[in-house]
């Protein structure tokens, strides 16, 4: 079993610095669009987790929850996308909080 | 018509039911001719059925169909006709028609004609079903719809809310007296195995010794039930505020028929209470007590109406006295003799009532005699014949009462002392009455003279008052013969004199004032006694703060509903918190974000502190 080049901990903490920025990203951002590039940043962020640890135990589980990732981080753009451009036309804004129609 | 009598209180009921359904659609005079009509072809009815009874004195049975059948209970609808129940239906509609026909003219301004007149009709219906009926229970179907139509037509006027409360009054207090005759028929019906009275009456008599505590408790029941009805101590705090109704009604209902249902409970009932004689003193003792009680009260009243509801209450005392002493023909004498003049007594009230704009007020009246000849001469024969004076038909009732009490053993002599008592009590306050309402100076001035509807009742009840006394009642088939020796000569002469007495008094205090009563009456004594008889010995009051009161003050405790407090505050709580919660329910994404993050922080920092190793 090939030995990882760089350590695991390393990775792991490259990885949580990632999804906390896409984290961040989420919650104080307003423009759709990237919202939805934080959420595939905090995807990735554990996608990168996923492989590191497969490669530090030698397992393929972390390879396939990558390509799960994957296809539903594409799944997810594709439909999300979509909704954007449905905002974009309804209300004329790519602000989320033009399109919140609550009165609470 | 034998095989017709159910037609008797069927026309009334037919009436009554097409005046309630129709009534927008029916012209002033149809309603008029089916109320008066209906009740006056009864009368016609009951006049006939009385002829041919005479011709052969046998009691009439007739069976129209089986109620109900459960069990052993099988209570039929049929009717029973003896002298006893032909008397009474002689009084409800002939005195009924008297005053249905005095209503035609006393109402006929009034608003709501119709719907007085489906009462009344209902109530002679109801009134008849009692007095016919052949067992308990249907008897009590009729005595529960007298009291409906009772409290329909007290509260009649019910725009104005004490009219409503003392409809409530009179429906409550009854009904008090009700349930315990209810229990009374419970008990026998298990006793007994019938509410058919005549059978119930036999087979009791064949089960039951003299004196045995059963047929006293079911007696004491029974009497409690015609103690309600009948306005007799301790129930009898209704009857007064039952004047609230128009007078025609106080008239029929109040005085002359639904009133002295308990007495013809009683007297239908008479088998049961030989059996106890220690139940026959109650009923004495009552009737006597309730006699004097009211004579006193109505010695004080300014009311002409209440004047007159207490002296029915004091008359009834009288006939439930006569009840209790044996003296049942002499009872039910008095209570048709009543029924006449007390019916004339209060359809007089009527016409100076309704001559006098609605004044009810006697020291506002007076010196009427010349004014209204017709009501002034109805209401001389009237009084005479309350007052018992000789010669009236109230003096043959009243003495055969007090002469059969007199010869009851241990107890009669008390008993009789008493009764003349109230005999002189009864004269005063019903010449007190004549003397200031018909005497002295003119106080308000008649806007108008009666017309024929209301005179020619009155004229009748007049003749009946006077000859009332020489009827001989069909009643020596239906009651044990009393052997009715002649007491010592002394006895009769009191007995006639007492009266007279009375109204040389009530001309002495109120007429030609020789008597002088006013140092007395100003005293301190004499206002306490005045006020204390004004409020019918304080009963209502006592009544007010022992029973009513405290279940107002219970009823005010319970209103909060204090266990339910519990329950709406848990969810009072529920809804505050979700009031709570629903404020962060913006709408707003990153809120939502930054909270889900906040929380996982959160939780992830608990499970860290709780269980290290877990993670």
């Amino acid at each position: 079993m090939q030995e990882l080049a760089v350590p695991l901990n390393h990775v792991l903490l490259v990885s949580s610095l990632l999804f906390c920025i896409g984290m961040l990203g989420l919650m104080i951002r307003r423009n759709i669009i990237f919202i939805l590039m934080s959420l595939e940043v905090m995807l990735n962020a554990s996608a990168l987790a996923f492989i590191a640890a497969g490669a530090h135990w030698g397992q393929p589980d972390g390879q396939i929850m990558f390509m799960l990732i994957l296809s539903v981080a594409a799944a997810e753009v594709a439909v999300g996308l979509g909704l954007v451009l449905q905002v974009q036309r309804r209300f004329k804004s790519l602000d989320m909080d033009d399109a919140n129609r609550m009165r609470g | 018509m034998r095989d017709y009598i159910w037609l008797i209180p069927l026309l009334p009921l037919i009436s009554s039911i097409t005046l309630m359904i129709a009534a927008p659609r029916l012209t002033h005079k149809i309603i008029t001719l089916l109320g008066v009509g209906s009740v006056g072809m009864a009368a016609v009815a009951t006049c006939a059925l009385a002829i041919e009874f005479v011709g052969n004195p046998n009691p009439i049975e007739i069976v129209l169909w089986t109620w109900i059948h459960v069990a052993d209970l099988a209570p039929r609808i049929a009717f029973y006709v003896d002298g006893l129940t032909l008397v009474m239906m002689s009084v409800i509609t002939g005195v009924g028609f008297l005053i249905h026909l005095f209503s035609s003219e006393f109402m006929e301004h009034d608003a709501s004609y119709a719907r007085y007149f489906a009462y009344l009709n209902m109530f002679v219906a109801a009134m008849l079903v009692l007095v016919l009926a052949d067992n308990l229970l249907l008897l009590y179907l009729g005595w529960e719809g007298v009291g409906v139509c009772s409290y329909l037509l007290v509260g009649f006027w019910y725009q104005n809310s004490a009219n409503g409360h003392a409809a409530r009054k009179a429906f409550i207090v009854t009904r008090i007296g009700d349930t315990a005759m209810a229990v009374g028929l419970l008990l026998l019906f298990t006793e007994l195995g019938t509410l058919d009275i005549q059978s119930m009456i036999s087979s009791a008599n064949s089960e039951w010794e003299i004196g045995d505590n059963l047929p006293t408790i079911a007696c004491l029941l029974l009497l409690a039930g015609a103690a309600g009805k009948s306005a007799q101590l301790p129930l009898h705090t209704w009857l007064p505020d039952a004047m609230a109704g128009p007078t025609p009604v106080s008239a029929l209902i109040h005085a002359a028929t639904m009133v002295t249902a308990g007495v013809y409970l009683i007297a239908r009932t008479h088998g049961l209470f030989l059996l106890s004689p220690s139940a026959m003193t109650a009923v004495a003792v009552l009737g006597l007590a309730t006699s004097l009680m009211a004579a006193f009260t109505a010695l004080v009243q300014t009311d002409i109406k209440r004047i007159l509801a207490y002296s029915t209450i004091s008359q009834i005392g009288y006939m439930f006295l006569a009840l209790g002493v044996g003296a049942w023909t002499a009872g039910i004498f008095h209570l048709m003799t009543h029924a006449f003049f007390k019916a004339l007594l209060f359809l007089g009230s009527g016409a100076i009532i309704h001559c006098l704009h609605h004044e009810h007020n006697i020291f506002k009246m007076g010196g009427l005699r010349r004014r209204m000849p017709v009501t002034f001469w109805s209401f001389m024969i009237g009084s005479a014949a309350l007052a018992a004076l000789p010669m009236t038909s109230g003096f043959f009732s009243k003495d055969q009462i007090l002469l059969q009490a007199y010869q009851l053993a241990s107890i009669g002599p008390w008993l009789w002392l008493g009764g003349l008592l109230g005999a002189l009590l009864t004269a005063v306050y019903s010449f007190r009455l004549v003397f200031i309402v018909f005497f002295g100076a003119v106080n308000t001035e008649p806007d108008r003279e009666i017309g024929w509807r209301m005179a020619v009742p009155l004229t009748l009840l007049c003749t009946l008052s006077l000859v009332g006394g020489y009827f001989s009642l069909p009643l020596t088939n239906v009651f044990p013969t009393v052997d009715a020796g002649h007491p010592a000569h002394w006895v009769e002469v009191i007995s006639v004199a007492v009266p007279l007495l009375g109204v040389l008094l009530a001309y002495g205090l109120f007429l030609g004032r020789q008597l002088k009563l006013q140092p007395w009456m100003e005293g301190q004594i004499g206002q306490a006694i005045r006020q204390f008889w004004f409020s019918g010995w304080g009963v209502d009051q006592l009544y007010n703060s022992l029973l009513v009161q405290p279940y107002s003050i219970l009823a005010g405790m319970l209103k909060g509903e204090p266990i339910d407090r519990l329950y709406n505050a848990i969810v009072r709580l529920n809804q505050t918190l979700h009031q709570w919660l629903s404020v962060t329910q913006t709408g707003r994404m990153r809120w939502y974000i930054a909270s889900m993050v906040f929380g996982l922080i959160f939780t992830l920092g608990i499970a860290f502190n709780v269980a290290p190793g877990a993670i």
